[in-house]
């Protein structure tokens, strides 16, 4: 979906840096271009700067440098009230002294809207987040997953184009979660809003955005497409953050059609793409998801002896801890089907895998 | 009917598992646990009512009854309520009037009875005491032998106030209190005119409190917003200097105002200096309402600013922050979103300034001049020198009534469960 | 017969017949009015011998030995304080052994009331205002005390020839103090000040606001003689409703210059911060301050209100025998002179008048003169009328307030 950012972007971050005590930058030079409708979510480790971005987005918070623009305009000195965009925050932010319809009803009250429009509206949104009998009720008087449905609505119910969203799930149960996520999505898609979303749960940012960018250290390490963000990462921190990944430190001996040799520390050379492996001679990290490891009946062009230290069965697939190379925390997925052999605990075994499925990242970061 | 569900009884009513009323079935339940939570207060209910409740009563009893005469002029006492306070006094009345006039001096409870009689009528205290003097000299017949002692025993109302004072359980204290007269004939009439007081003390209390406590919100609202929204640590600093009149002694407080306010004081110099004034026009702030506000206010803040700066301690920023994504102006977000929020706070720190104020009267006395004269100034002065508990009693009653009555107006317009003290 | 005739009877007595006591129902008839002018003039015939001639000295009072008692002596703080604890408490201590514990406290019987009535009385020994001793005694607070028991004079003569006449009988208290509500100025700022009661009233001639105690005890008895009553006609016409009104009408002619005080150290300040151009206050508040800090401050004696303080000893009083020595030890003769070198509060003792030297940091600044009773002072006093305020304060003190609130 890169390519769709062709046309004019709807949002654009800038060279945006921000700075909360001028010594160190929260935000190191953001540029982020988000096409009208799209599903974007922010998703990185605690600390990242996510929420700093979307505040800059939604305006309480300055950017130190840089410029954002909403539509093709400067927003930089638009106050918060006068960017109409939507915005649902992490603890919900009812008003505790009004009720749920008063709630709903506040944006429409200060765009001074008439009275019946205003009643038709709020009900319209209560009705689209299923909670038209608790228009009566005082936030106190809801469920978690109530008070979100609320919050959702009441961020959508003035038709913002624009609707950020600050971890809006990351109070609620595992079920719950999954099911909110399923209804912000539906409800994302039936609207064609566009949505700037924060998390630091890579699942849900998997099932519900059409782009991700990954934040670490106040970078955007990768902006993606789900995908593309698992099955191509690129780099370590992307490949470590996103999914299980088997990771095995080596040398580039030599790099040819993109596809580096890597002499690995404790074992034969291998093939591996070369992402982010920089020039022959330096050091390098490969990465290889668990599932794409084959074991015994190796097809690919590496192969490693490889010693079960531990099998842990999940049903559908049998996980399996080995020692590879010298490292003992290789994990394997092996399906639970007739074409795979049962292994044992003790049994030394080949393992391999296509050039492929194996990238050569950079050194940093993690540990080593 | 038999499974584990509620299901609807046959008037309507939800039914639990066992085939009971649900509701039925929820106050059991409950009282358990009312129980348990009864046990954990019942100390603190003890000495509540020890040092609290019991004290009001009594209070509540002192501003009714004062048995003062009647048990230190027992022979006298029962004659003079059976009285009709029209007819004259007959000699039984006299005899067993000087006959307890002896027996008083010589149990010296003369002092106490004279007192009594003579907030009755002006005058009486001094008749009492003559007459005891020499009691013991009298005979019969006694009315003539009291008349020959003072001629103030021949006028009938030394006797109807005497019988006002013999009756124990009266009125007459809270009567007094409202600037009515209680007679002998059980008629309540006004005070004359140059010595209604209490009534007009009264509103004036209410007055000054309410415009203190009003003036302690103008202040401490913004202050407590400055101290909610600053870093701790800058906010305890501020905070130390908000609690500092706490901390000086009344009499330094007083020093410093006056030093402060008058009319050579470095207020009043200052606006010389500016050109605000001229130097013959200085402005009075001391010794006049002005000064009783001004350190009413100066030292009931803290009350104020304590409850709501915790208050807004509390509120999330993303509240405002929520407004005004959702198109509120600044002031509009204030208005309808913050200020609701800290309503608690306002109406806790008002409660506790006003009822507070309502009972400072030294402040006032000290820096009021002739307007410092508060209610409580007189329930002291009743308590402390004159010693008329019983005034002081139904004063201190009809206050408390007042207060009730604002907490229920508070109850009613506010609400007492949104009331947050910290 | 009112106590005023007591005290007149007695003075009488001890002039003419030198029995301080006689037995009061025998001079019943006597005139209340000619009684106060008895006493005054008593005591004036005493304080002109302020200064006069030595006398033999000879302590007449021999202390025991209090090794292990204490005493608790409860007064007005201050500079008041300040002058029994130099003047009484450091002799007696080192004299006896005791211990001796100094509490302050407002004045009013309520506290005396509560202990008594608790049946736990930690106060020994108090000093109360001549009204409070006698109501005190009336409603039984107080112990009697045996008056004979008191020492003689330094001079010889029996306490009940000593002290000046009519001071001696309440049966519950010892007088210690004459004091006295005086008016007073800025000499600085008013160069022909006020001379008489007449010209604190007079804010024509006499520019500037008046300071007065927010009470109407003094306040009324100076209106009236300001308005032309004579001293000893002030109390009768007080009596009447008209002479009331009167007093009142005198107030309100200033009503709007006064600055209203509360606690005694308040005037001098008033004075010193030049709120007020002229004051009423208690004469040893002003003299402290024109002694201990140098204001310039001028006292107006005519038309002073003067009242005693007097030492009782409340009711089941735990420590009641060591109370007794502490209170003759303190009515002494030389205790008394003593006291009156660091307060212009006039000694009761005739025999303390010629011991009565200078200020006790300043040798030229003689006491003698700053007395209250002293005779160029004396001339134009009045003595506050306890029992007349016993009988109409809780009506004149509404009407007071009830004025004020207007
Ligand atoms: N108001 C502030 N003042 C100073 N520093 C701040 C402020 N808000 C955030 N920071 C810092 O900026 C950095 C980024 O914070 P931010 O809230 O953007 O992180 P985040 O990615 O949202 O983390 P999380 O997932 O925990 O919410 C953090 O190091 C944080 O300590
Ligand atoms: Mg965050």
């Amino acid at each position: 979906m890169t390519e769709s950012v062709t046309e004019r972007p709807f949002v654009h971050f800038d060279g945006v840096q921000k700075s909360y005590d001028g010594e160190t930058l929260v935000v190191k030079n953001l540029n982020l271009e988000i096409a009208p409708g799209e599903f974007v979510t922010m998703l990185g480790p605690s600390g990242s700067g996510k929420t700093t971005c979307l505040m800059m987005l939604a305006g309480f918070e300055a950017a130190t440098h840089g410029e954002i623009y909403l539509k093709g305009q400067p927003i930089n000195n638009v106050p918060p009230h006068k960017r109409n965009i939507g915005m649902v925050f992490q603890n919900y932010a009812l008003f505790p002294h009004m009720t749920v319809a008063e709630n709903l009803a506040f944006p429409l009250q200060v765009r001074r809207m008439r009275r019946r429009d205003v009643k038709d509206k709020v009900a319209r949104a209560l009705g689209m987040v299923q909670m038209d009998d608790f228009g009566n009720r005082k936030p106190a008087q809801l469920s978690g997953g109530q008070q979100q449905r609320v919050a959702l609505a009441r961020a959508l119910v003035f038709e913002p184009e624009l609707v950020l969203m600050d971890e809006p799930l990351g109070a609620l149960d595992k079920q719950l979660r999954e099911h909110m996520q399923y209804e912000i999505k539906h409800i994302h898609e039936q609207l064609g809003v566009t949505v700037v979303y924060v998390t630091h749960d890579q699942s849900e940012a998997l099932t519900m955005s059409d782009r991700i960018a990954v934040f670490d250290d106040g970078v955007i390490q990768q902006l993606a497409p789900p995908a593309d963000l698992y099955e191509r990462p690129d780099n370590a921190f992307v490949a470590q953050f996103i999914g299980e990944n088997n990771r095995l430190p080596g040398k580039v001996t030599a790099i040819e059609n993109g596809v580096a040799r890597v002499a690995l520390d404790q074992g034969p050379d291998v093939l591996a793409l070369a992402v982010n492996c920089g020039e022959v001679g330096n050091r390098t990290v490969l990465s290889i998801r668990p599932e794409r490891v084959q074991v015994n009946n190796v097809t690919g062009s590496n192969r490693l002896d490889g010693h079960v230290r531990e099998l842990i069965y999940l049903g559908d697939h049998i996980r399996c801890r080995m020692q590879v190379c010298g490292r003992d925390d290789f994990i394997v997925k092996v399906p639970n089907s007739p074409e795979h052999a049962m292994l044992r605990e003790g049994e030394t075994c080949t393992v391999g895998w296509e050039t492929d499925d194996c990238r050569a990242l950079d050194l940093a970061p993690g540990a080593m | 009917m038999t499974d584990a569900t509620a299901t609807h009884g046959p008037d309507g009513l939800l039914l639990a598992s066992d085939g009971t009323p649900l509701k039925t079935k929820l106050r059991q339940s409950m009282k358990a646990s009312r129980r348990r939570a009864f046990g954990l207060v019942l100390p603190l209910l003890l000495f509540v009512l020890a040092s609290f409740v019991i004290p009001i009563i009594m209070l509540l009893w002192t501003g009714v009854s004062n048995d003062t005469y009647a048990s230190n002029m027992p022979r006298s006492a029962p004659l003079l309520r059976a009285w009709d306070g029209a007819s004259q006094p007959t000699e039984e009345m006299a005899e067993a009037m000087v006959l307890d006039l002896i027996d008083a001096r010589k149990a010296k409870t003369i002092g106490k009875v004279a007192s009594r009689v003579n907030r009755e009528q002006s005058g009486t205290r001094s008749l009492y005491t003559k007459s005891a003097r020499r009691a013991a000299k009298m005979e019969a017949p006694f009315i003539d032998a009291l008349v020959k002692a003072d001629k103030d025993w021949a006028d009938p109302e030394t006797w109807r106030a005497t019988k006002i004072a013999a009756t124990s359980l009266t009125p007459a204290y809270y009567a007094a209190a409202l600037d009515y007269k209680y007679t002998a004939d059980g008629e309540f009439v006004e005070q004359s005119e140059e010595r209604q007081i209490h009534v007009k003390l009264f509103w004036k209390t209410i007055w000054v409190s309410g415009a203190v406590m009003l003036f302690c919100l103008l202040l401490g609202y913004p202050v407590a917003y400055l101290l909610s929204h600053l870093p701790a640590k800058k906010a305890n600093l501020l905070m130390i200097l908000v609690l500092l009149p706490f901390w000086t002694s009344l009499l330094v407080r007083t020093t410093a105002w006056i030093a402060m306010l008058q009319s050579q004081g470095v207020l009043n110099d200052i606006f010389v200096w500016i050109g605000i004034t001229g130097d013959e026009q200085r402005f009075s702030l001391i010794y006049n309402l002005t000064g009783t506000l001004i350190a009413m206010t100066h030292i009931l803040l803290p009350f104020m600013i304590l409850p709501i700066y915790s208050v807004m301690r509390a509120i999330p920023p993303s509240h405002v922050r929520a407004a005004k994504s959702l198109g509120a102006t600044n002031w509009t977000a204030f208005w309808r979103v913050y200020f609701p929020a800290t309503i608690p706070g306002i109406g806790a720190g008002g409660l506790l300034v006003f009822i507070l104020s309502i009972g400072y009267y030294i402040t006032p006395a000290l820096v009021g001049g002739q307007d410092g004269q508060l209610i409580s100034n007189f329930i002291a002065y009743h308590m402390q020198k004159s010693l008329n508990w019983s005034l002081a009693a139904a004063l201190g009653g009809i206050l408390l009534a007042i207060v009730l009555v604002l907490y229920w107006l508070y109850d009613r317009i506010v609400g007492i469960d949104n009331m947050k003290l910290g | 017969m009112t106590l005023k005739t007591l005290i007149g009877a007695a003075s009488v007595l001890a002039m003419t017949t030198g029995f301080a006591f006689a037995d009061a129902h025998s001079e019943g008839k006597m005139d209340a009015k000619k009684a106060l002018m008895d006493a005054k003039a008593a005591i004036e015939k005493a304080m002109a011998a302020l200064g006069g001639g030595t006398m033999m000295g000879g302590a007449s009072y021999e202390f025991p030995d209090l090794d292990g008692d204490q005493v608790t002596v409860v007064s007005w703080g201050g500079a008041y304080t300040k002058s029994q604890v130099e003047a009484y408490h450091k002799p007696f201590i080192s004299g006896t052994g005791a211990k001796v514990v100094s509490e302050d406290y407002n004045g009013g019987l309520a506290e005396i009331k509560a202990q008594v009535e608790a049946g736990n009385v930690t106060w020994d020994i108090v000093d109360v205002e001549l009204s409070d001793a006698v109501r005190a005694c009336d409603e039984g607070l107080a112990e009697e005390i045996d008056m004979s028991a008191l020492p003689d004079g330094a001079d010889g003569t029996s306490a009940a020839d000593d002290f000046i006449a009519g001071t001696l009988d309440v049966p519950c208290a010892v007088p210690t103090i004459v004091w006295s509500t005086i008016f007073a100025y800025d000499k600085d700022k008013m160069k022909n000040g006020p001379k008489t009661i007449a010209d604190f009233f007079d804010t024509k001639g006499f520019p500037g606001k008046r300071g007065l105690r927010k009470s109407p005890k003094a306040n009324l008895e100076m209106a009236l003689m300001a308005d032309g009553v004579a001293a000893d006609e002030v109390y009768d016409v007080l009596s009447t409703d008209e002479g009331v009104d009167r007093a009142f009408a005198k107030l309100d002619s200033i009503k709007d210059d006064v600055v209203w005080w509360e606690a005694g150290a308040q005037p001098p300040q008033l004075l010193a911060d030049g709120e007020v151009a002229i004051t009423t206050a208690y004469n040893g508040r002003i003299f402290n301050a024109v002694a201990a800090e140098d204001k310039p401050f001028e006292i107006v004696w005519d038309g002073q209100v003067w009242d005693l303080d007097l030492w009782i000893i409340p009711k089941g009083a735990k420590n009641k025998d060591a109370a007794m020595e502490f209170l003759k030890f303190s009515t002494s003769t030389q205790a008394l002179a003593d006291q009156a070198s660091w307060i212009s509060y006039g000694p009761t003792r005739k025999s303390s008048a010629p011991l009565v030297a200078s200020y006790n940091s300043k040798p030229d600044l003689k006491m003698g003169p700053q007395m209250p009773t002293a005779p160029q002072n004396f001339k134009n006093a009045l003595q506050n009328d306890f029992e007349f305020w016993a009988d109409n304060q809780d009506e004149l003190n509404e009407r007071f307030n009830a004025w004020l609130a207007n």
